[in-house]
């Protein structure tokens, strides 16, 4: 058995500030195998995003890894010295943001970029090069991709911009794509022919992927796996049907009790009461226990992960262990 | 459906949106035909000869994807934007042709929601400053009870009036979009336009406001016109819904009707796209192509070049809206072969 591609244990990113240290991500731990889709869920501010950058390593001060390991294939990549990091970021482990054009150069050619990136880590002719960056476009549904290639940015619709990000992810096949809301700012129809590439690529490739997002519904359709992220902790993990079917986090049942399509059209919404509190100011204990419905005094102290059933990992002293329909 | 007066009716109604060119402009346009050259008016028909009806008490939603003119079309119902062409109805008034008193009580009477609960509030006015000056502007308020007024307003938004001395920064972004809906309850409306309402929010905060509208709903005898791209949403809270394609209305059913039986092939790919929570590891199939540019749209029918379906026909001539149900009207060739 092999190391899977990504581990990530007790991971805790802080952001240092006069007011004391945020905790965006505080003890943090899964796992991706070579293939397989995590789908990392939760709302604005609970830490995903973070999660993200601190395994590709692009956390800046104030931010600060401040324990944990990463484990890329095996090795430890937790401090690794930024040469060996560059290294690997962008040929071994690649990034999708939200925002295309914030990845994109708006002043350079798709080509330039492209190749730039290409020859940043293959010892390849400009020619090589470019050929490969053609592949990529046409990879990833771009049309007549020869010509596409001397465009620039905002001669691309929104769409087809991510798709351009999508193909430099793609560029050196990388064993690990993290993809952080890369459809959210997308159409529906545009965002099923990403996903469509998506999947293409981890089945064909076998390429690990983290997908970023607020949407469950996308992760039902799209993940193997999945960890729901409450205020810098992963409250629940295991694999999407069993997760989805059966939460046993109230947190995890609430935000699917919010989710309208899975509701009696026209009644009310379980919506969960009261906001996501600042991640300067949390309860102490279980993060989620003022929002809570089964919170009692022990969950004033902080809740260890347990494992009610194999494969699944719970933070919570009150799990629903019956069958919520 | 029953026959309930309608309170939004639109006859017809066309927006354009042209470039207006300076001074220089003008001049190179004017050289350039002089000169035998042609020039291109660049015309974008953001809506394009549009009927629709919203009945009293209905939610009626209005779903298509980014530039189909669905916002633009909420403008024009709200008032904000008057209509190139064609007639905007409340109650059967055209507010045109009313006098200038009369047509601001109308137009009271419809509200509208926005998008970004960031951008849509001044963010140099307090919450009460921005609930209560519309209704003080338009003396609503008896004198003496400015305080008493806004702080209703706000409870019925389900804010605490505790905060209405505080600046739009201090509040999350649900609370905002609380602060926006409390805003337009005060003048007391019939109607909301609610453009994409809870399409920033996280889910369980969209959650607690789609529960608001409906509490709203029951508690006023409010009617909407329910603008989203999210088909989830929009199925969950209306009864009818209208899909628009490129300016153009393309399908208009009841709610239950148009998620069972879709009849234009737009509508049953959308359908057929939407993730859902329900839906596992499922293959992503996508129509294929890109929304085309609304400065050049496709001839005939705005969806044939993306659509499986395509006929010589569909190139030449728009497909109207024609019956196809009860209630359920579809614009596609197809329908008319049978």
């Amino acid at each position: 058995m092999t190391a899977p591609t990504l581990e990530v244990e007790n991971l805790r990113t802080w952001f240092d500030t006069r007011a004391g240290p945020i905790k965006a991500v505080d003890g943090v731990s899964f796992s991706v195998a070579r293939g397989r889709v995590l789908g990392l869920v939760g709302e604005s501010g609970c830490g995903k995003t973070v999660t993200g950058f601190s395994i590709i390593g692009l956390v800046d001060p104030p931010g600060r890894i401040a324990g944990g390991k990463i484990r890329f294939q095996g090795r430890d990549i937790t401090d690794l010295p930024e040469p060996e990091l560059r290294a690997l970021r962008g040929n071994r482990i690649a990034m999708i943001f939200q925002d295309p054009m914030m990845t994109l150069n708006p002043v350079l050619r798709i080509d330039t970029q492209m190749i730039e990136t290409v020859l940043a880590h293959a010892s390849v002719s400009r020619a090589e090069a470019r050929a490969r960056a053609r592949d990529a476009l046409g990879m990833v549904g771009i049309p007549s991709p020869d010509e596409r290639l001397a465009a620039y940015p905002h001669q691309f619709s929104g769409g087809m911009r991510q798709r351009v990000t999508i193909a430099i992810a793609l560029l050196h096949r990388p064993d690990l794509i993290i993809a952080d809301e890369p459809t959210t700012a997308l159409d529906v129809t545009i965002q099923a022919q990403i996903l469509a590439e998506v999947q293409k690529l981890a089945r064909e490739h076998g390429t690990a992927l983290i997908w970023i997002t607020h949407d469950l519904s996308v992760v039902a359709g799209l993940a193997d796996e999945i960890a729901v992220m409450y205020a810098g902790r992963i409250v629940e993990t295991g694999g999407v049907d069993a997760v989805l079917d059966e939460p046993m986090h109230p947190y995890t049942s609430g935000l699917i009790g919010s989710v309208p399509s899975r509701n009696r059209r026209g009644g009310r919404l379980r919506q969960i009461p009261g906001m996501t509190p600042s991640l300067l100011n949390l309860p102490a204990g279980c993060a989620f226990r003022t929002r809570c419905p089964r919170a009692s005094e022990a969950c004033g102290t902080e809740p260890a992960i347990t494992h009610p059933v194999p494969d699944r990992a719970l933070r919570c002293f009150h799990p629903q262990l019956e069958v919520v329909a | 459906m029953t026959a309930a007066d309608p309170v939004i009716e639109l006859r017809g109604v066309s927006r354009r949106f042209g470039k207006t060119f300076d001074l220089a402009g003008r001049l190179a346009r004017r050289a350039r035909v002089a000169f035998g050259g042609t020039v291109r008016d660049e015309v974008v028909r953001a809506v394009d000869n549009v009927d629709m009806v919203v009945r009293k008490g209905e939610v009626v939603g209005l779903v298509g994807e980014s530039g189909c003119g669905k916002s633009t079309l909420g403008r024009m119902v709200a008032g904000i934007l008057p209509p190139s062409a064609g007639a905007v109805l409340f109650k059967g008034q055209d507010l045109t042709t009313l006098d200038a008193h009369a047509a601001r009580a109308a137009k009271l009477k419809v509200q509208m929601i926005f998008q970004d609960p960031y951008a849509s509030l001044n963010p140099r006015m307090k919450v009460a400053e921005i609930v209560g000056e519309a209704p003080r502007v338009h003396g609503m308020i008896p004198p003496g009870q400015f305080d008493a007024y806004v702080d209703a307003q706000l409870r019925r938004a389900g804010l605490d009036p505790a905060f209405k001395r505080r600046y739009p920064h201090q509040f999350s972004g649900g609370q905002r979009q609380r602060i926006g809906i409390a805003r337009a309850l005060a003048v007391q409306p019939e109607f909301l336009v609610c453009d994409e309402a809870v399409a920033a929010l996280d889910v369980s905060i969209q959650a607690q406001i789609l529960n608001l509208f409906m509490d709203l709903r029951a508690e006023l005898d409010l009617t909407y016109l329910f603008i989203s791209h999210d088909l989830g949403v929009v199925e969950h809270l209306s009864d009818r819904v209208i899909i628009m394609y490129l300016g153009r209305i393309v399908e208009e059913a009841p709610t239950e009707e148009i998620f069972a039986h879709a009849n234009h092939p737009y509508t049953r790919a959308l359908l057929a796209e939407i993730p859902r929570i329900d839906v596992r590891k499922r293959r992503f199939t996508a129509i294929t192509g890109e929304i085309p540019s609304p400065l050049d749209p496709p001839p005939g029918c705005h969806f044939h070049p993306r659509c499986p379906h395509a006929m010589p026909r569909c190139r030449e001539a728009a497909p109207v809206l024609r019956p196809v149900g009860v209630g359920h009207r579809s614009a596609c060739h197809l329908n008319e072969a049978g």
